[in-house]
């Protein structure tokens, strides 16, 4: 029972760092910045901790409630990354807004330990704290920028419906537990019972409730009015990181609990999947801002990662972690972009203020550039890559229905993202930006691009490590 | 008399989340009554995995209620947070005034 410390002291150290940066932040006066500084050093402590946690086999500890394997401690990874790569962006953002205070790395870092505990929860109670501990960090999260009406209108938004499908979940939760009297994921797909409907009814609750959490089409109202009104580097946030924990619970539901009612699920995460496919790729053509548009694209992409979902073998699985991994490189270049559009400390988010960009800042639209071209999947960029697998993984189980609604409506997102790169290169210029950008978000911005730019010449590095994760 | 059994507690939960499901949709008038709306859900929830836990004579049901009503009072305290905080804003909570983001 000692040992199984051993296999959680990324969670524990990230929990101690928390406390202990509170505290700090307590009874440090102006401690904001040496906060924010020490939370990036403890996130990049927690890398080596988390790799040398024991993963080649799967391990359950705590009463099998707890799972640690390859998938977990890869998701755990990607997540601790992006965080860096968040926090290291917003920096100068939020001081220029003035809302660069100790709550902000605290709450990001409680939310990400949230994610930590739901991606290798193997019982439905610890699920639910983790989900929980990541909700609640975000709601505040949303509405961080209290002093403006948008951002705490955000946040309201984002708290009844979030609220709402953390309800709708936890009905699904107690019908599962009932009809199958275990909270053990591994115990509920042993107690399955063909002849009761009561789990497939909780299945289904479970399943929204999820979707609502990954803004997948029709739960995702919320997505647009949250991502406009957040704070620029929340936003961000909420773009990558809710999406790559609930997009790992959904796999740690549908293929250990959930196995054996494949034909009851496979045809709703379908549905899911082509709706989003189709209703972010017609809703973003549209859009004036750049953030309600980055919300349309993040609802499309969910709908592509979820395609890899459907097939119900490992190639699927590996492909949509592929995606989002991909996906959140791109995310990460597209809002360090975004971060950069400022004028006499004035924040532009609308399409409109890009006009002529590329006269004035030729390296800024070249990055702009190679993000929207790799989002729209054209190739040699990495966007296409992750669609390719996808879609391979799809095809394989001929599901040729589900390939060809999301081929069509990649070509229908090419038309926005390319109507952007339209308004970058060809009209008439507008005023400078500042070009005064704190160093984080300029390494930022040049790393995501050069890892999009190059990934078509080691796709291996990538796939090697993703194609440990074997589930099925 | 009739017997209790958990069909009629089952129905009994099933009857008071509709109802927090449906306040929260149909309400046009004021926040806090969908603050109450998402408090019904997880109570009806809770019924729900007190019974089964009784009637299975398995006490995770249980333990896992007891999780579920720490996590709504932090909920609800952070709500009712973010409504002061837009109440400031915006001077109102009436839920059709709500609309500055849009399109």
């Amino acid at each position: 029972m000692i040992t199984d410390i051993y296999y959680v002291i990324p969670e524990i150290f990230l929990s101690l760092s928390l406390m202990f940066l509170l505290l700090l932040g307590v009874f440090k006066k102006e401690g904001s910045t040496i906060v924010y500084n020490l939370s990036l050093v403890f996130l990049i402590i927690s890398i080596p901790l988390i790799l040398n946690v024991p993963s080649n086999n799967t391990t359950l500890i705590f009463n099998d409630s707890y799972k640690i394997d390859y998938l977990s401690n890869f998701v755990k990874t990607l997540i601790i990354i992006s965080t860096i790569f968040v926090l290291l962006t917003s920096s100068q953002y939020l001081k220029s807004i003035k809302i660069f205070n100790i709550e902000y790395p605290i709450l990001i870092l409680s939310s990400i330990l949230g994610m930590m505990v739901m991606v290798s929860s193997n019982d439905l109670i610890v699920f639910y704290i983790g989900l929980e501990l990541q909700s609640l960090a975000l709601y505040v999260l949303a509405s961080f920028n209290r002093d403006n009406i948008l951002s705490s209108e955000s946040g309201l938004k984002y708290f009844v419906l979030s609220a709402l499908s953390s309800g709708l979940l936890l009905y699904g939760c107690s019908l599962v537990y009932g009809f199958s009297s275990s909270t053990n994921f591994s115990q509920i797909g042993f107690n399955y019972d063909q002849s009761i409907q009561g789990i497939t009814f909780g299945m289904v609750f479970i399943l929204v409730g999820l979707a609502f959490k990954i803004s997948a089409v029709p739960f995702h109202m919320w997505a647009p009015d949250v991502y406009q009104g957040s704070p620029t580097s929340v936003t961000l946030f909420f773009a990558i990181l809710p999406k790559i924990a609930a997009l790992t619970v959904f796999i740690r539901f549908l293929y250990s609990p959930f196995l054996e009612l494949i034909d009851q699920w496979q045809s709703i995460i379908i549905f899911l999947s082509i709706a989003s496919m189709l209703f972010g790729a017609v809703a973003a053509i549209g859009q004036k801002n750049l953030k309600r548009l980055a919300a349309y694209s993040s609802i499309s992409h969910m709908g592509y990662a979820l395609a890899g979902l459907t097939t119900g073998t490992n190639q699927g699985i590996q492909s949509s972690i592929l995606y989002i991994s991909i996906y959140l490189v791109m995310n990460l270049a597209l809002f360090s972009c975004i971060l950069m559009l400022k004028k006499n400390n004035k924040y532009h988010e609308s399409i409109e203020d890009l006009s002529g960009l590329s006269r004035n800042h030729p390296l800024l639209a070249f990055s702009l550039l190679v993000v929207l071209f790799s989002l729209a999947g054209i190739p040699p960029l990495a966007g296409f890559f992750a669609k390719f697998y996808v879609f391979a993984a799809v095809i394989e189980q001929s599901m040729f229905f589900l390939a060809i609604v999301g081929l069509m409506s990649t070509v229908v997102a090419a038309f926005y993202y390319l109507r952007i790169i339209k308004i970058i290169y060809f009209d008439k210029e507008a005023e400078k930006f500042d070009t005064d950008h704190n160093l984080g978000l300029k390494i930022s911005l040049t790393i995501t691009t050069i890892l999009i730019l190059i990934y078509f010449i080691y796709p291996n590095s990538l796939i090697d490590f993703v194609s440990k994760i074997n589930l099925v | 008399m009739i017997d209790i059994g958990i069909g009629h507690y089952l129905t009994l939960a099933a009857i008071i989340f509709l109802i927090g499901v449906v306040g929260i949709f149909l309400n046009r008038k004021n926040i806090i009554v969908i603050l109450m709306s998402i408090e019904l859900i997880l109570l009806a929830v809770n019924i729900n995995l007190v019974s089964f836990s009784i009637f299975m004579n398995d006490i995770s049901g249980q333990i896992f209620t007891l999780f579920i009503l720490t996590v709504a009072a932090a909920e609800a305290a952070i709500g009712l947070a973010i409504i002061v905080v837009y109440y400031r804003n915006s001077g109102t909570i009436r839920v059709e005034e709500i609309e500055k983001l849009k399109g």
